[in-house]
Order: C-alpha cells, then structure tokens, then sequence
C-alpha cells in the first residue's frame, strides 16, 4: 500500500490526470525535453564537429586550440576539394552509379511488386516472402563470391569488371531491389481492387492498369523506395572498397577514406569537409522529403 | 552477367513492343504476364543473391589457390586458430550489447517524444534521425576525429574533469567500447522511428481504461505498451540483430580490426583475410559463420509471417 502510494507521487496518474494539469504533468514535460536536448546533442555532435574541423586552416587544427570552436573559419578546404579533379571524379562516380542504380531498381522492383500485388499466379505467396528473405542476406556474405564470381567473368569472356565503376551497377540492386519491391507489394496491396477493375472494364491492359493507375496512386510509395535505393547506393561502402581500386574508378566513401588519409599523415580539414559533402546529398533530401524518407523506414517493418 | 543485370530495361520497353507483336495473346494470359514481370526479379536474386550464398559454400571447401578440394580443411584451421576464438567472441559482444543498447535508447527516446505535445514532435525527430541519415563511413570519420588520440575532442573535454587521456581507440577495451558506441550511435535512431511509430498506433482507449483500473505507469508500460509493440520490438531487434553481426563500415574505419585484432567482427575479419590477404576459401569460411544466425531469423520471420497470413 504505501509502496503505491510513493510511486503515485513519482508519476502522473489516474488522479493526476484527471485532475487539473498540474504540476507533476509540467515536470515530466520537462523531464522530456531535458532527456530530448541530452540526446539531440549526443546525436548532432558528430555532423557539427565535422562542419567546426571543415571551417579550420590545417594550421590551426594542429596548433591544438580548443576543439570545438574555429578561431579564423576559412572556407580554404572546400575550395581546395571542389577544385580537385580527383574528388570531383569521387562525385561523379558516385552520382552515376546512384542514379542508374535507382532507376534499375525501380524497373525491375514495380512490374514485380504489382505482378506479385496483383496476379496471382503459381508460387506468387512464396515469391514474395523470399524476396524479403533476401533482403536479410548481408552485403558482408556475398563479397567474396561475387569477387572470385565476377574475376572468373572477365577471365572466360574478356570483359573486366573487376576495378570499373559499373560493377557496382550490378552489385547494388541486390541490396535495393528486394526491400523496395516489398514495401511497393505493400503500397500496391492497399489500393482497392475497385479501381484496377474498373480499369480493366474500360479496356486497359494490365500495363497500362500499371502506368495509369497504380504508379500515380501509390506514388509516395514510389517516393520512398527511390530515397531508399538512392541512400543505400550512395552511402555503400564494402562493395566499392572490394571491387574497384584505381582512383578514377572509385565512389565518394571509399575516395575520400582511400585518397585523403595518405600514409600516417591525416588531413584532417580535408577528410572532414570530404565527409560533410560525402553526406550532404542524403541529408538534403531528408531535409526536404522527411516523411517520405520516414514512411519508407517503417513500411518494412510494420508491413512484414 | 552484365546481360542478365540490364534485362529489366530491356523487358520493361519489351512491355510495349510485344503488345503489338505476336505474342499478344499470350500476353493477355494473366500468368505469362505477372511471370515476365517478376523475371527479373527472379534473375537478378537467382543469379546475384542465390548462386553467390552456395558458391561461397564451395569456395569454403579449396585451398589458397581453389585448385584442389580440401574438405572442412579451412574450419580446421580456423578453429586451430586464436584469433578466430577472439573474433567468435567480439562478434558477439558487439552484437548483443549494441542491439541492446540500441533497443532500449531507441524504446526510452521514443516515449520522450511521443510524451511532447505533437506540434513540436516533427523538430524532434527531425534532429534525431540525422544520425542514421548520414552515411556511416563518413560518420564513422566524425568519430575517428572525436577519438583522434593527440587532438582527441574528447579528451580535451575530459581533461577539464581531470580523467586522464583515454586511448579511445589504442586500448583493446576502449576500442571495443568505441566501436560499441559508434554502432549504438548510427543505429538507435532506427529503433526509436520504429517504436515511435508504433506506440502511436497504440489506442488511447486502453491507457484510459488502464488509468480507470489505478494502474501506475510502470504497469502502463508493463501490461499496455509492451504487449501492444511486441511484434515491433521482435521484428525490429531481429532485423538489427542481423545488421549488427554483419556490420562492416563502423569497424573497419574506426580500428580496422586492431588494436591486436581485438576489435575484429567476422566481416572485417573475413575481408582481411579474403581480399588483404588474398585467401578467398578462408575469408568464405570466416563469413559462413554469420549464417546461423541469418537462419534463426529467417525461421522466426518466416513463422511470424504465416500467421499473419492465417490473421488475415
């Protein structure tokens, strides 16, 4: 009894609740901002001190002034980086492979997450769930095989794919395709079957059911899954560091770790303004497109 | 291979041009249809996913040079090995401690934010997710830098407490803890959008009736919130259990395996010795080991699937 009744002060409870407002429901809003700022800090420390070391002249990181502030900010090491030919080719690739592997993987993941929405046929229940299954096969397992795979490629038919940046084109739309087709399964399956019957009435193939109808409706589904391939091929890192290793051929992660740390000597200025720019595309587009960016998150999960 | 991989381009023009063709009628057949549009699909996972996951079985079974069959050769050699005990064992530890740590950061942040009037929730999220945004290799950097160890931003700020310099990452217990962190760090933003979203669904109606039968907020939690997000919870630690075990990034960056392969997990260890080391059947070996854990989750989600498909 009187064990509850200490914990009755500790907590808003049923009196406390539907009493007035009171007190106890101001502490514990602000216990929950003061937890939130302690965790927001915790969480932003890293991308600001990237930004505090990208706004210092080597000169002053060495000289071991405080860290966490910039005496004399210069913009001299993002001059020097987007001047370079070399972390510009870094950008280059990794835009290349991002956008065609987002589009790849969108040709291939919505036919098959509306065939496998849609019609059923045989072995369709069974498809679906192991394309999820695959979904769960890390990059980490498959490395190795697909070197040996694709270095006995090149040796059978002369056609290098080891050390090209286009290997990546084939290699990540395994770590894309198959979650972005489940949560367009997922998408696809919540539109009424009203509307493609309609469609069907009036004569539309079943391409065009797909063009006119579903893509338009499930569109912030489509949204989602391009964000996620997009994040996922951009910030891949294994795959680049094992399969390309001329500096023309590599992406960003694997540029900016390879090129800019030579030796024991680290740059620090340099590396960290390569990684804020490394990280600004992501962060642009969950800066203006947060809830889609959200929805696709959780539709993985909440819809398996 | 390349031919394989560029099929879906050529399928989806495909789409319209054999409409007109000759195979029209077999196209109206819903099943030839929904089969041609899942074929690349099915190519792609066969040939990428599949193929590679058996093939690196064989590749566990040659020697060096994959020119002669040695059997279980490798994982006698492994196991011969201390190295690979000390990997076994920090795979584990920094599997399981930063998955629980992850779980219970992400479950206590989530109910601080659903706890806010929801006008000022959207900021809040906002800032916390940022760190699973930023791609891990470059955060990772972040973290280096944080930990560097002549300039180390934290020991600088630790120094004003009067702790002496801590060797984040040259110390073999530091290192394990850094990497823990860094990895606890990336992923919690993760598990918090997912417990958010779920206690949102939660129905008000049961705190309400709850609060009528005088239970207190521990109960609350204990009887109302936990059983309501237990599907969550489970598929969600699952789900970065998997993550974690075959994590790459955050290591290798950070420590590379070291001090003295302390800090080594099966795929940094595996890449080392595979591609560093130019022994491919071993480095194969060594990432084999990830897949018993890849099958428990695989029983476990299979089986939470079928019932909900019965569910439904």
């Amino acid at each position: 009894m009187t064990g509850t009744m200490v914990i009755d002060k500790a907590a808003p409870t049923r009196k406390v609740k539907y009493g007035s407002i009171s007190r106890d429901r101001t502490w514990a809003l602000r216990w929950s901002y003061f937890f939130l700022t302690l965790f927001v800090i915790f969480s932003l420390v890293p991308p600001l001190y990237m930004l505090i070391t990208s706004l210092k002249s080597s000169a002053e990181i060495s000289a071991a002034t405080n860290p966490w502030w910039v005496f004399h900010p210069t913009l001299s090491n993002y001059i020097e980086l987007l001047t370079s030919n070399q972390f510009l080719t870094f950008f280059r690739n990794s835009a290349l492979v991002s956008i065609f592997v987002v589009t790849i993987t969108m040709l291939i993941s919505v036919p098959a997450a509306f065939a496998l929405a849609r019609m059923r046929f045989w072995g369709s229940a069974t498809l679906a769930t192991g394309v999820f299954l695959t979904y769960l096969i890390p990059d980490t397992l498959l490395f190795l095989p697909l070197f040996k795979m694709f270095a006995a490629f090149g040796d059978l038919t002369g056609i290098q794919l080891i050390n090209r940046w286009y290997v990546l084109l084939i290699v990540y739309p395994t770590l894309t395709v198959p979650f972005c087709t489940w949560i367009m399964i997922g998408y696809f399956a919540s539109i009424p079957k009203e509307l493609d019957e309609a469609a069907i009435i009036d004569g539309a193939s079943w391409f065009q059911t797909l063009t006119r109808i579903f893509i338009p409706v499930a569109l912030p589904g489509l949204i989602a899954a391009t964000i996620f391939a997009f994040t996922v091929s951009w910030a891949q890192f294994l795959y680049p560091l094992v399969f390309t290793t001329s500096t023309d051929q590599l992406v960003l992660p694997v540029g900016i770790i390879t090129s800019l740390i030579k030796g024991d000597v680290f740059n620090w200025g340099q590396i960290m303004t390569g990684a804020l720019l490394g990280a600004a595309p992501p962060l642009i587009i969950y800066a203006f497109l947060m809830d889609y960016y959200i929805a696709g998150l959780t539709a993985g999960a909440t819809k398996g | 291979m390349v031919d394989v991989v560029f099929q879906p381009s050529t399928v989806a023009r495909a789409g319209s041009v054999r409409k007109r063709a000759s195979l029209r009628t077999a196209m109206k057949r819903k099943s030839t249809a929904a089969f041609l549009m899942t074929l690349p699909l099915i190519l792609l996972i066969a040939i990428l996913v599949i193929y590679p996951a058996f093939y690196s079985l064989h590749l566990a079974t040659l020697n060096k040079s994959m020119q002669r069959f040695v059997g279980f050769g490798n994982f006698e050699f492994l196991f011969r090995r201390e190295t690979f005990w000390l990997v076994v064992k920090q795979s584990c530890i920094f599997a399981i401690t930063a998955v629980v740590f992850k779980a219970l950061i992400g479950f206590i942040v989530a109910h601080f934010v659903h706890n806010i009037p929801v006008k000022g929730q959207r900021k809040w999220r906002g800032m916390l997710l940022v760190p699973w945004v930023i791609p891990p290799a470059m955060s990772t950097l972040a973290w280096l830098w944080l930990f560097d160890p002549s300039y180390s931003a934290f020991n600088y700020t630790l120094s004003f407490f009067g702790v002496g310099p801590i060797s984040w990452t040259g110390d073999p217990d530091w290192a394990r803890f850094s990497v823990i962190l860094v990895n606890i760090w990336y992923g919690a933003p993760f598990f918090m959008i997912m417990y958010l979203a779920s206690l949102k669904s939660v129905p008000d109606q049961l705190y309400e009736a709850a609060a009528i039968d005088g239970a207190n907020w521990w109960q609350r939690i204990w009887y109302v919130t936990l059983p309501m997000m237990r599907n969550i919870i489970a598929i969600t630690t699952l789900f970065s259990l998997i993550v974690t075990f075959a994590n790459f990034d955050i290591v290798r960056i950070l420590t590379s395996g070291g001090p003295l392969d302390h800090t080594h997990i099966f795929a940094t260890w595996a890449f080392r010795v595979g591609i560093e080391g130019s022994d491919i059947p071993l480095g194969a070996s060594v990432s084999l080991f990830m897949f018993p854990i890849l099958a428990v989750a695989a029983i476990f989600i299979l089986r939470d699937i079928t019932k909900r498909g019965n569910e439904a």
